[in-house]
């Protein structure tokens, strides 16, 4: 008992540790790859780790007219939840640590915690831009929450279907490629999914074209105008873990193979190839949803991303559901 | 979907400025806004005034010349050459064809490279920082082409009163000619990765409009004005330098993007194809490019001596790439003159910020105000100050101030 909570623990900070160390380096690679993409050099794979230890040694500033306790919480509570989430995602080819304790639901679950600190930060800062931006935030995660939750919904019916115990287990999908498990006409609709959770990522990462929350340009970084120092690097980072959040759900959803199951490897080097295997898929789909996506268009006004999510990306995520149904009682019967 | 966003009934003020990421020089707005939609705007210019109004009036018009080129930072050559002409007139001096020729054009490429600027910015704006740096990246031949002709990339000092300082030589023609090829290959490329692009329409297309009526009413000048459907350019209707040579129409928003409606695209599309003009331009006064003189007269204290008996007074007006800049300079036998009024494009422009931004969101207010390129620090000739801090002035002081200013004029 006592050992296993030693265990429990100890897997909880080390997944802490390579979350954050991975979310440096997929900062690192999409500042790099981003610049290269738009005719720069940009700068060293170091740099997030710079901005951050320097943002860790710069004054905490707390405006007049703000909520000191609530606006100093929420970075806290932001980091602390994405940091949770990978505890019940597979990730570097691992078993989720909490495994036994949580499923696909709560993920979506706990996915909303951060952007709930965001909102609860950007309104406690009390200045016009950082409410505006919190609305806006709010907006954007209402807006993302339908689509994903389609997909989601999706994979677990195709799983529990096909007669897959416990299919909301992020382990029974993680042993269970939906892909082997559809027809031809499934593997369309799987692909249309794939698509959708492809595109709710920038969303849920507020970057370029559905930045509408922090939008430089119109409300100077919106929800985050008020934050510096040690609070800044906490949301930084909270960002940074996020897209391995994502990333590795996509990874686990969609993509959820094992070098060492192909490839035939001595069982020492296994680990390794998994997590180098894992780490290239997760900049593989960094570099799609969240690189290629910020260089190749203009920030979205807020209803407009209201009307991609809601209309065309709910229409194309349903069609895909229907495609995957389809295809199951078509073979059924 | 606005209905989720403008539930809150009660407007509240956003203040953006006067240093703000969505605005490039300082200017104080202050919006009325319910939920996200603009309900009223207003605007305080006045916070890059450097007096160099005041600065000129204490120096011979030679030294002048060189002041102007630090009215704007994009414009070099606008002021500069707006001023030479006012005074110009005053002196009767006849500028020699080449150096007339050599102005335009510089002031052609300068348009360009201020237009692809502000594409650069505009895409800014809209979040597309990829289309900024390539933008930005384009421009550089421009800048590399203006460095060659006037020794700078910025505050070219190539004009003097009575000509040009710099001649064009044979070796640079072919320089000249490369960069023009460079830009007609390119013209067709940032026609597509601008007005084909989806999301540009999408945020531009029917936003920030500006009626025709407006525009007329408002005074607006230069594409701003020309995508509101006015046909005005100065080069058409009052040529100067070479122009008057050349066919120069003023570019108006083509029937098949839909005709002029006066949002933010038109202007977007205005500036793309005044690129092309400017090339065209530029490609007619080298292949027409008179010989002789670059100036009227070359010994600075023979010149300065007549410009000091020079009596009279006179309006340069020239089509910077913003609109009409006008510079009003009376001379009356002294050094330095006795008046001079600078009078940019932006100062007739800003205004019709406030119908293009009544009823938009938020989010469009970035673009919206780029939209008409706007220059603070060419527009900023004043800043009242009483009791030590800012202070506004009301409609009939204005009034009293103004009559006043012109019964001193019409004594001297």
């Amino acid at each position: 008992m006592l050992t296993d909570l030693i265990g429990t623990v100890a897997g909880a900070i080390l997944v802490g540790v390579f979350g954050i160390l991975v979310a440096l380096f997929l900062m690192g690679v999409d500042r790099i790859v981003t610049a290269r993409m738009q005719a720069r050099i940009g700068p060293p794979l170091s740099q997030p780790l710079t901005d951050i230890r320097k943002l860790f040694m710069k004054e905490n500033v707390v405006p007049a007219n703000a909520i000191p306790w609530l606006f100093n919480l929420a970075p806290v509570v932001a980091l602390a939840s994405a940091i949770t989430i990978l505890l019940y995602i597979p990730v570097g080819g691992f078993a989720p640590v909490l495994s036994g304790g949580g499923d696909l639901v709560l993920v979506m679950y706990l996915l909303t915690l951060p952007a709930l600190a965001l909102v609860a930060g950007g309104f406690s800062s009390g200045s016009p831009y950082a409410t505006v931006g919190a609305q806006r935030e709010m907006v954007t995660m209402i807006a993302y929450e339908f689509p994903l939750a389609i997909v989601i919904i999706t994979i677990a019916w195709k799983l529990a279907v096909s007669g897959i115990p416990l299919p909301f287990m992020l382990a029974s999908v993680q042993a269970n490629p939906v892909w082997g498990l559809v027809g031809p006409l499934g593997i369309i609709g799987v692909l249309i999914l794939f698509f959708v959770l492809l595109i709710v990522i920038p969303a849920e990462l507020s970057r370029i074209p559905f930045d509408t929350p922090e939008a430089e340009t119109e409300l100077a970084g919106g929800v985050l105008v008020e934050y510096s120092g040690k609070n800044l690097a906490l949301f930084t980072l909270t960002q940074g873990v996020k897209t391995v959040v994502m990333a590795s759900l996509v990874v686990a959803l969609f993509i959820p193979y094992r070098l060492s199951a192909l490839l035939p490897a001595p069982v020492i080097l296994q680990p390794v190839l998994d997590l180098l295997f894992y780490l290239v898929l997760v900049v593989l789909v960094a570099f799609v949803a969240v690189s290629l996506i910020r260089v190749s268009m203009a920030r979205f006004r807020i209803n407009q991303v209201v009307s991609v999510y809601w209309i065309y990306l709910s229409l194309i995520g349903i069609a895909g559901l229907l495609l995957v149904m389809a295809d199951h009682f078509l073979r059924v019967v | 979907m606005n209905g989720d966003t403008t539930k809150k009934s009660t407007p509240y003020t956003v203040p953006i400025g006067p240093v703000h990421p969505a605005l490039k020089e300082p200017v104080m707005f202050t919006f009325q806004m319910e939920g996200e939609v603009v309900r009223s705007v207003d605007f305080a210019p006045g916070n890059t005034h450097r007096g160099i109004e005041w600065m000129g009036m204490r120096r011979n018009p030679v030294q002048i010349v060189h002041l102007t080129d630090r009215i704007c930072g994009i414009c070099g050559i606008v002021h500069s050459l707006s001023f030479a002409r006012a005074v110009e007139q005053i002196a009767e001096i006849e500028v020699p064809p080449r150096a007339d020729y050599i102005r335009t054009i510089l002031h052609e490429l300068e348009r360009m490279q201020s237009h692809i600027l502000w594409a650069g910015v505009a895409a800014h704006e809209l979040g597309f920082d990829s289309l900024l740096f390539l933008a930005w990246r384009v421009r550089e031949q421009s800048m590399d082409l203006i460095e060659n002709l006037t020794g700078n990339r910025v505050n070219y000092g190539i004009v003097q009163i009575g000509g040009v300082r710099r001649d064009i030589s044979d070796d640079q023609r072919p320089v000249i000619e490369q960069g023009l090829a460079y830009y007609r290959g390119l013209l067709d490329q940032m026609k597509t990765v601008f007005l084909d692009d989806s999301t540009i329409r999408m945020r531009c297309r029917g936003h920030g409009l500006l009626s025709y009526r407006d525009a007329q009413l408002l005074c607006a000048v230069g594409p701003t004005a020309r995508a509101s459907g006015v046909a005005m350019d100065i080069r058409h209707d009052y040529p100067y330098c070479a122009y008057g040579d050349f066919d120069v129409h003023p570019v108006l928003p083509p029937q098949e993007f839909g005709g002029p409606m006066g949002d933010v695209y038109d202007r977007i599309i205005v500036r793309l194809l005044e690129i092309a003009q400017s090339i065209d331009i530029i490609q007619q006064c080298l292949d027409n490019l008179p010989a002789g003189e670059i100036l009227w007269e070359k010994k600075l204290p023979k010149l300065l001596s007549i410009l000091k008996k020079a009596q009279g007074e006179a309006i340069g007006r020239v089509e910077a790439p913003r609109g009409e800049c006008m510079h009003y300079v009376r001379m009356d036998g002294n050094e330095a003159p006795a008046t001079w009024k600078v009078k940019a494009s932006s100062y007739s422009n800003l205004m019709s910020w406030i119908p293009m931004l009544k009823g938009e969101q938020l989010a469009d207010v970035p673009i919206i105000v780029a939209s008409i390129d706007p220059c603070m620090s060419c527009t900023d000739r004043v800043t009242i100050i009483r009791n030590g801090s800012a202070a506004d002035l009301t409609k009939e002081e204005l009034t009293r101030l103004s009559r006043e200013k012109t019964r001193r004029l019409s004594r001297c």
